[in-house]
């Protein structure tokens, strides 16, 4: 027998401004589906997912779960309707326990909060789809994974039978994405329907029963996840064409750009970095691998000047530094993509224009006596918006409304505005879809080409092996080993990963 | 069924920013017209009153101005600090500090006439700066909330004044807890003949100018407007977080001194306990009324002073209680806060299930 439609929508359309965001998209899930939803940045996927969670209103189109129209207004409408997301930016509390963030917005009895009814809940979602965490561990604490991991588990305990994962595994390493897959695969299993977004098209093909593609807004392609289906394919399906993979062309390594000897940092809230020696030269990257949380930020906030160091010496340039500040470590040539686009890169409430000048303002080219040159400072923006195909409506938007794929292009084109000669990346193509991160990628090996040295920290393992000369694998703040990339396996690098040296 | 929703801006268009503050003033005074009519009176006769009888007659026109000066300064002062995200609510202090200062300058014999009105300007900035440092620093250093210490300070001072006031500082000729009046010299000269229009009036034009200047065009205005919005992407860029907070607060704390030495050197001539009926406070719905623009806070500021000039003309005329004008201050902060979301946010009708 033919299984039930979960969801219907029918002819969703939203506009933004001039941006037709969803052209009558239709999308159906059935009990038991995993759909993979695949699209460039700016196809209109997390349009339509919003739409469906009441975050934004349709202008047109109807939505029908279990066959009855859904009036859904506000994501209580959603959830009362079994409808669950989990964004790509996670919406907890980080000074509250597991338990308290599951108790956040729940009725309890009367003022009383029930504790035991929230314990229940995580107890049985537990033996249903395998997902458990320590109810009393700060949700600071946690690892991103495990972040997640609490914001299906709160879903789900709210009643959500369709799932919605905005990039569910932008931020986990492989094995927990693995663990998430055996989660999704649960749920189906117990006739509920996913919605998986991702740009990682081996996953999408690894996990989901069917894939819908979309473009500019319009739902372009649909299939069976089957034998036909190929990763190639899908890149075809997505972006219209054939995407070809970056060229890398051999470099001879040149003069050292980053040294860093017995590097230690002092713990406290975060890991600290146990004695890390690492050399980067021009022409080349150098990939950090690693779990996260195993010291990798702290190594880059250490180099970026913004976590002291409390022993050992770095030398970025030639110039040794140990006490140092943002815009000394600037002024050696070193340009930073953050990890954190929204927290520490860019400052979303500003115009775009600000951002793609915020560590630069004082330059002669953007300031001169303490006055702000707005003619060139706009100039330079619309030029880099312009070179590096940003959409954004102009320089005066507010930061915040780009998408995450155009927020990282802005990040990019702030920091290779300068040409620096060392570049320090951390997630750089976290969240982009396939065309976004070919185009960072073909940056970065620019850059190498041009006698620029990158550390490029990444959980993407395929990104790492991808571009980096070598690989330096992160355990618990040390470097285990550093691999030349024809020396490198997947193998070698995830039992690295876990802290297990080979016997030689 | 009709539902409404917020959603978020890309950009807010300029209009908003002339349109939102009169749409609040608007809806605060429909809110406080009943309790005009509590008052059993005619909430028309009461509101012209109110509004016209500040602006009847050249008088009282320059009253208004003179009113106005030291709320522009407090104005700007909360504007300048608000944007960096340090949250002075001593303004009020702070003006004090600067009045105790010019009182103290403008009254010492030993120095040369020419100087004193310079003197008194500088070291009432001084004075503001550093009592808005204190809490700057603490909030820098120690990480100690700056709504507290700036608002604690206040009292402070006030008291620290009055302890002054009735013991060492007392005016020995008056016999009242006062301070010595200043010297004829360090009077602020008046720009028009037979008022009250002092240089104070021009000084808050000058600075409302100089504090646009500052963070329209210049780099450490857009320091602290990154600072106050996004503090960790400031500093990976390489922004030094504590020195734009510190200054900030300093220019911040002058400005609100210079309200003082205006209030001392064109009003009062003298230090007393009702130099300020609040002025640091009311800086700071003025400054959000004007959504912390610098230029929005001069119209802010006259509206305030006409408020505040026209309630005891109304009060005389219509029984209505002075205390109408705290109640309007205080309900047009709350109605400005409420249209504030407009300017990131535009409220959606929707009509779900169309087909």
């Amino acid at each position: 027998m033919e299984s039930p439609s979960l969801l219907e929508m029918r002819g969703i359309a939203k506009r933004f401004g001039d941006v037709q965001a969803n052209d009558g998209v239709d999308l159906t899930l059935k009990c038991g589906d995993i759909l993979g939803l695949l699209g460039e940045n700016g196809a209109g996927k997390t349009t339509l997912m919003n739409i469906l969670f009441g975050v934004y209103a349709a202008d047109a189109g109807r939505i029908a779960i279990d066959g009855r129209i859904a009036h859904i207004r506000n994501s209580a409408d959603a959830l009362a309707h079994g409808v669950g997301m989990v964004h790509q930016h996670f919406h907890l509390i980080p000074r509250l326990t597991v338990l308290e963030n599951m108790m956040v917005g729940q009725s309890g009895r009367g003022l009383r909060l029930d504790r035991g009814f929230a314990l229940g809940r995580m107890r049985e979602i537990e033996r249903s789809f395998g997902l458990r965490l320590p109810p009393d561990a700060r949700v600071g604490d946690l690892t991103i994974g495990e972040q997640q991991r609490l914001e299906i588990i709160k879903a789900l305990a709210r009643g959500a039978r369709i799932l919605i994962l905005d990039e569910p595994t932008a931020a986990l390493t492989p094995q927990e994405a693995e663990g998430l897959f055996m989660a999704l695969r649960a749920m189906a299993g117990q006739r509920m329907g996913v919605i998986f977004i991702s740009h990682k098209l081996h996953e999408i093909l690894a996990v989901t029963t069917r894939v819908v593609i979309m473009q500019q807004g319009r739902v372009v392609a649909e299939t069976a996840n089957d034998d036909t289906v190929s990763k190639k394919r899908l890149a075809e399906l997505m972006t219209g064409h054939e995407i070809t993979p970056p060229s890398k062309v051999p470099t001879t390594p040149g003069r050292v750009r980053l040294r860093i000897e017995n590097l230690q940092t002092r713990g406290g809230a975060r890991p600290s970095l146990k004695g890390v020696c690492l050399e980067v030269r021009g022409g080349e990257i150098l990939g950090i691998a690693g779990v996260s949380g195993n010291g990798q930020a702290e190594l880059a906030d250490v180099i970026a000047g913004v976590l002291p160091a409390s022993g050992g010496t770095l030398e970025i340039n030639g110039t040794k530094v140990f006490r140092f500040t943002p815009r000394e470590v600037q002024a050696l040539e070193a340009g930073r993509i953050p990890e954190d686009r929204m927290g520490t890169g860019l400052v979303t409430s500003l115009p775009l224009r600000s951002c793609m000048v915020l560590s630069r303002i004082r330059e002669r080219r953007f300031s001169r006596w303490g006055f702000l040159k707005h003619r060139a400072i706009g100039r330079f923006a619309d030029q880099q918006i312009r070179s590096f195909g940003i959409r954004a409506a102009g320089n005066h938007v507010r930061t915040g409304t780009l998408s995450g794929g155009n927020l990282q292009k802005a990040l990019l084109a702030r920091e290779l505005a300068w040409e620096p000669t060392l570049l320090l990346a951390a997630q750089p193509t976290r969240g982009l879809d396939v065309a976004a991160a070919r185009f960072v990628h073909q940056r970065f090996l620019d850059l190498r080409g041009r006698d620029g040295a990158i550390v490029l920290i990444s959980e993407d393992l395929e990104e790492i092996f991808a571009l980096s000369d070598r690989i330096a694998v992160m355990f618990e703040g040390r470097v285990m080993d550093v691999l030349d990339i024809r020396a490198a396996t997947v193998a070698k690098v995830g039992l690295l990963m876990a802290g297990v040296r080979e016997a030689a | 069924m009709t539902g409404i929703r917020l959603e978020l801006r890309a950009q807010s268009p300029w209009w908003l920013n002339v349109l939102l503050p009169l749409g609040a003033v608007g809806a605060t005074l429909v809110l406080c017209s009943g309790l005009v009519v509590l008052a059993g009176a005619d909430v028309f006769t009461a509101y012209s009153k109110l509004f016209l009888s500040s602006l009847s007659t050249a008088f009282n026109l320059v009253e208004t101005v003179v009113k106005a000066a030291p709320l522009v300064f407090t104005g700007l002062a909360v504007t300048v600090a608000f944007r960096a995200k340090f949250w002075n609510i001593g303004a009020e202090g702070q003006l004090l500090a600067g009045a105790m200062a010019a009182a103290f300058i403008g009254a010492r014999e030993g120095l040369p006439a020419w100087s004193l009105v310079p003197l008194m300007i500088a070291g009432g900035a001084l004075a503001g700066s550093v009592w808005a440092l204190v809490p700057a620093v603490l909030k820098t250093r120690y990480k100690v909330d700056d709504v507290v210490t700036t608002l604690l300070l206040n009292f402070v001072l006030f008291y620290g004044m009055m302890a002054l006031l009735d013991g060492p500082w007392k005016d020995p000729l008056s016999g009242y807890p006062d301070s010595p009046d200043i010297r004829m010299e360090a009077e602020f000269p008046i720009l028009l003949r037979a008022t009250r229009l002092h240089l104070g009036v021009l000084l808050a034009a000058v600075a409302a100018a100089g504090v646009w200047l500052l963070l329209r065009h210049t780099t450490l205005g857009f320091e602290i407007d990154a600072v106050g919005e996004n503090p960790n992407a400031a500093r990976y860029a390489g922004i030094h977080l504590a020195a734009v907070t510190l200054i900030a607060a300093a220019v911040s704390g002058a400005l609100a001194g210079l309200a003082g030495v205006g209030e001392v050197a064109g009003i009062h001539f003298q230090v007393m306990a009702g130099l300020s009926p609040g002025y640091g406070y009311t800086g700071i719905v003025i400054a959000m009324l004007a959504r912390l623009n610098p230029i929005g806070v001069v119209p802010a500021a006259v509206f305030f002073a006409i408020i505040i000039t026209g309630a005891e003309a109304m009060s005389r005329a219509t029984g209505v209680p002075v205390f109408l004008a705290d109640v309007i201050q205080g309900m047009a902060l709350v109605t400005m806060l409420a249209a504030l979301m407009l300017t990131q946010y535009r409220i959606r009708l929707n009509r779900p299930g169309h087909e």
